[in-house]
């Protein structure tokens, strides 16, 4: 019984955990999926919404305003900072490379990454900025049935409810607004949605904003649990196998890869790490995604590509 | 035209905001900092605290017995091929080369330890790098001067054996050491494995993966293992992430201890409420203000030339960048005793640091009083000292909550000639003689 507890606390951990990813994920996906560049910033952009966030917050609380005054105020002076990149980024990088080819696209986003890195850290400063906006301790579940209960984090479960609160909303945006089905039209061919009459430039700059947005959202709870610092950057690593498994199209498939990735690296390193020399979880999510690939090489959830000569 | 005026005023700004050009008769002094990326909240206060120092000799003192001292930066991210590059850039310059290196990084310290015995350079490691390289005659251009991670382990498990009541406490406990993987992370387990054995308790290693920022599954683990006591070697973020973690797994904070570089106030007060309790060893000083802090700020702050921010004087990554150029000036200051005043090369650089004695009233006199305790390196003892303390955050402050420990010769020295011998015979050297060293 204590065995099964234990697996059980570690296969729930993991699964809320790989919902944290998703929450990542879902950013590269929103701009995949309108645009078809795979966003390498996507990571700086989570540290750039997080710093302004906490800078700002931390800064109109020192006034001496309520402290839900400065959330609001922070979280708005955040979305403007997203908004005013967004605004940026499609003018001054995207929008001169309009129907150049995808690898093109995708070095510009590389550029984007380190611009964006630098003058966050420059603007907003380099150290780390704690961050409370959810509770982080834990309950413990079941404490009659397993000894010393199932642990459930807190700071997880807030996680969980706002990627599924996020995607949900996203799903309508995309298949039930205007500017969503638009934004699918210019991810198939930039020439033929623009041939049509989609303002392209629009449409970058709303896909860019809405990934800015999410990845405020996901500085939030990264911030809550981390710290907003520099290192919130590489979760665009753990967001990679993500994208692998659940498909770079599907926004309910960053979250079902989000939880295969999430409880297979969890299980692995608990239960495999102590026979490999540990620290296997890192790499664990890579080996995974490798697997679905032979398989479904457009992730489980992914459009199938198909190409006539 | 206006893209070629632009280009120039540029180029000028560049040319302008440049390092200081090292003139014939100043000494050049590298600075291998990281002051961007994952390690930068750490990073930032030790490189403070290293230039702060070598400025305010520059302008209480007019530098080094006269000689001026110019410093350079050279960013390295804490990354290892970022750390070499700057050594090769850097390692030339000025009308000596550089007098020493400190690179901040045991990743670092282990790629230079090639290179340094080729270029003369002697490298400071205070309190970090390879433990083995305390032995001169094998590794005669290391200093691990201060302590090293051996130092450090040995003392964790003393404070852990009074704790509990003596070392005879310990038969059947389970002590976890939750490490970065990386060398830094690795070195201290050689130490710990030999007192598990020495004592009876359990050893188990549990490696984080850089830079530390998911370490679920690591406390899961610990939850499900319940050890003792937990140790904790990490560095920048994967220190608060693990105080943060533990707390929520229900780890008791004041069970966990963090080595000297998991024992700033960057790994304790981003984790908020939940470091209250944690303790961490200290590389023999801690935080507060000293002597030293007044001619700091009266030479530098007062003037508006200080590096530091007012808020982390007196934190403790500052004192150590304080303490870390002090050792490095006396040891270029002991060597002109011998070679002039003059600008030091690298080989005479490290002739000081074998001849550096720092009494208790040297240390006075240099307002380091209360910060290190009388050190006196040699040919063959290139560590000088075996001290520690241990010290608690409150939610608020570091306090001292131990006496002075001493790392335990018996164990450590057989470790330390076993491990440099072995190091010797892969890379064929020949240990010097020190007893015909002068």
């Amino acid at each position: 019984m204590i065995l099964l507890g234990q697996i059980l606390e570690v296969l729930i951990s993991g699964l809320l955990s790989g919902v944290l990813y998703s929450l990542v994920a879902l950013g590269f996906v929103l701009i995949y999926k309108a645009s078809g560049v795979f966003n390498f910033a996507q990571g700086a952009m989570v540290l750039l919404a997080g710093l302004a966030l906490v800078r700002s917050l931390d800064f109109v609380a020192a006034q001496g305003f309520p402290m839900w005054t400065a959330i609001i105020l922070g979280l708005t002076f955040a979305a403007a900072v997203m908004t005013l990149s967004a605004y940026v980024i499609e003018r001054f990088v995207l929008g001169p490379l309009v129907n150049q080819d995808g690898l093109t696209l995708f070095m510009s986003t590389i550029g984007v990454t380190f611009v964006l890195e630098g003058l966050a850290q420059m603007v907003f400063g380099a150290e780390i900025y704690p961050l409370k906006l959810f509770p982080t301790d834990a309950w413990f579940l079941a404490e009659s049935i397993f000894p010393g209960g199932i642990l459930l984090n807190k700071l997880d479960v807030w996680g969980g409810l706002i990627a599924g609160v996020l995607v949900a909303g996203l799903a309508v945006f995309f298949q039930r607004t205007k500017t969503g089905r638009a934004l699918r039209a210019v991810a198939d061919d930039h020439s033929a949605a623009q041939s049509v009459g989609i303002p392209i430039s629009w449409i970058w700059f709303v896909v860019w904003l809405v990934a800015g947005l999410v990845a405020l959202v996901a500085a939030t709870v990264w911030g809550t649990k981390l710290g907003v610092q520099f290192s919130i950057t590489f979760l665009a690593l753990k967001a990679l196998p993500v994208l692998i498994i659940g498909g770079f199209t599907s926004v309910p498939g960053a979250i079902i890869g989000g939880l295969i990735i999430g409880a297979g690296e969890k299980l692995a390193e608990v239960y495999l790490g102590p026979f490999m020399g540990g620290g296997i979880e890192y790499w664990f999510g890579y080996v995974l995604a490798l697997v679905v690939l032979m398989f479904r090489p457009q992730g489980l959830f992914g459009e199938r590509i198909i190409e006539r000569v | 035209m206006l893209r070629a005026t632009l280009f120039l005023a540029a180029a000028a700004a560049v040319a302008m905001t440049g390092p200081a050009v090292a003139q014939q008769n100043e000494q050049f002094l590298p600075s291998l900092v990281y002051r961007t990326g994952p390690y930068a909240p750490n990073g930032i206060p030790f490189a403070n605290g290293v230039i702060d120092y070598w400025n305010m000799i520059n302008e209480r003192d007019g530098g080094i017995n006269g000689v001026k001292i110019a410093p350079e930066e050279c960013e390295t991210g804490y990354a290892t091929d970022k750390g070499v590059e700057c050594y090769e850039r850097m390692k030339s310059k000025g009308p000596t080369g550089a007098g020493y290196f400190s690179p901040l990084s045991t990743g670092i310290t282990f790629a230079l330890t090639e290179k340094v015995p080729g270029d003369k350079i002697p490298l400071l490691t205070m309190g970090y790098g390879r433990s083995e390289s305390r032995n001169g005659a094998v590794f005669p251009w290391n200093f691990v001067a201060v302590g090293s991670y051996w130092t450090a382990a040995d003392v964790a498990v003393q404070h852990i054996a009074k704790e509990m009541g003596g070392f005879g406490s310990l038969k059947g406990k389970k002590i976890s050491l939750v490490y970065h993987d990386s060398p830094y992370g690795k070195e201290p387990i050689a130490a710990l494995e030999a007192r598990a054995k020495q004592h009876g308790f359990t050893f188990k290693a549990i490696p984080v993966t850089h830079p530390g920022v998911e370490q679920k599954s690591q406390w899961l683990a610990i939850r499900q293992d319940r050890p003792d006591y937990v140790l904790l070697w990490g560095w920048g973020v994967m220190n608060p992430t693990a105080i943060k973690e533990a707390a929520g797994v229900g780890f008791p904070r004041d069970k966990m201890m963090g080595v000297w570089w998991a024992g700033a106030e960057p790994d304790v007060i981003p984790a908020g409420d939940t470091s209250t309790g944690y303790k961490a060893l200290m590389l023999q000083h801690g935080a507060g203000k000293f002597g030293i802090h007044a001619d700091i700020e009266k030479h530098l702050i007062g003037k508006g030339k200080g590096q530091g921010k007012a808020d982390d004087i007196g934190h403790v990554l500052y004192n150590r960048g304080l303490l870390n150029s002090m050792l490095g000036v006396e040891a270029i200051r002991t060597a002109m005793k011998r070679y002039g005043n003059k600008p030091m090369t690298g080989e005479q650089v490290r002739w000081g640091f074998e001849n550096l004695d720092l009494s208790a009233a040297r240390i006075k006199e240099l307002g380091f009083e209360g910060m290190v305790a009388p050190i006196k390196l040699s040919c063959q003892d290139h560590q000088g000292a075996d001290q520690a303390r241990v010290q608690q955050w409150d939610g608020k402050a570091w306090k001292v909550i131990s006496d002075w420990y001493t790392a335990d010769q018996k164990i450590l020295a057989p470790m330390v000639k076993e491990a440099a011998d072995k190091y010797a015979a892969e890379k064929k050297i020949t240990p010097r003689d020190c007893s015909k060293e002068s």
